[in-house]
């Protein structure tokens, strides 16, 4: 369980969440967005594909992530979701408040 | 994870004699208030509540979801992360469906003033999305008078 940040193609900061985002780690996201907001970073992607599990409170983080994001001027968009993952945006209609693509390839292309 | 681990305690109860309509094994776990615990224990769980019965992997995952979500609402907001007080997990194992009872330390709850999540209004909250996901995902939710525990019925499809 945890994060894995590159800079991927472009000025795009990438974080990979391996394992699941949950209460007992979700902060541990929001800080290292907060950092590279501070550090001047203003496009971010967030993969899903090594992803099992995301909570209420990991869907509540990446809300809190996007307000801090748009706020600075920047975008977040997520990437990777599987099924189960996907109908759990789906279900909360978390899927019209994020940009979401099938693979980091096809999100990196429209940045 | 390896403190929290230390203090977890696993019981499984299993019934010998099939008794229609109720249990025939129950798993039961008794949980410190700390959301640290809430990926093992949710494995721990499901993994009891899923071994040599047949589970779709929708199933497994519906299962997940409300066992996650009503544990990390009793940690929180239940007993307030308070590690003297603990989060009690029974689950049923019945012939047709699984039943799932959270119980928590606290005061309890309204469960009818928990507002809706998903309107438009509402979208950029930051929390309040574990119960709604848990009325979504399984067939059945109810609550004691007090508010401090509930009960999740997942029928097997």
């Amino acid at each position: 369980m945890g994060f894995t940040a590159t800079k991927a193609s472009g000025d795009v900061y990438l974080v990979r969440v391996e394992g699941q985002l949950i209460v007992g780690n979700r902060q541990e996201l929001k800080s290292a967005v907060q950092e590279a907001l501070d550090n001047g970073e203003r496009k971010f992607l967030i993969d899903f594909t090594r992803t099992g599990y995301i909570d209420s409170s990991g869907l509540g983080a990446l809300v809190s992530i996007s307000k801090k994001v748009r706020e600075q001027g920047g975008e977040l968009r997520l990437c990777g979701l599987n099924e189960d993952l996907r109908s759990l945006f789906e279900l909360t209609k978390l899927d019209t408040l994020f940009t979401i693509t099938d693979s980091a390839e096809q999100a990196l292309a429209g940045f | 994870m390896t403190e929290p681990t230390s203090s977890l305690r696993l019981c499984v109860r299993r019934i010998r004699v099939p008794n229609p309509g109720g249990a025939t094994v129950e798993v039961s776990l008794r949980v410190p208030s700390d959301v640290s615990c809430v990926e093992e224990v949710v494995d721990l769980v499901v993994r009891h509540c899923c071994s040599g019965a047949w589970c779709s992997g929708r199933f497994r995952f519906n299962l997940r979801v409300a066992i996650a979500e009503a544990l990390a609402n009793a940690i929180v907001a239940g007993n307030g992360e308070d590690r003297s007080k603990c989060v009690l997990i029974r689950a049923e194992l019945l012939e047709e469906a699984i039943r799932v009872h959270v119980t928590d330390e606290g005061i309890g709850f309204d469960p009818e003033t928990i507002g809706e999540p998903s309107l438009p209004d509402d979208l950029e909250r930051t929390s309040g999305r574990g119960l709604f996901l848990i009325r979504r995902l399984v067939d059945d939710v109810r609550f004691n008078p007090q508010g401090n525990s509930i009960c999740m019925t997942l029928r097997r499809q």
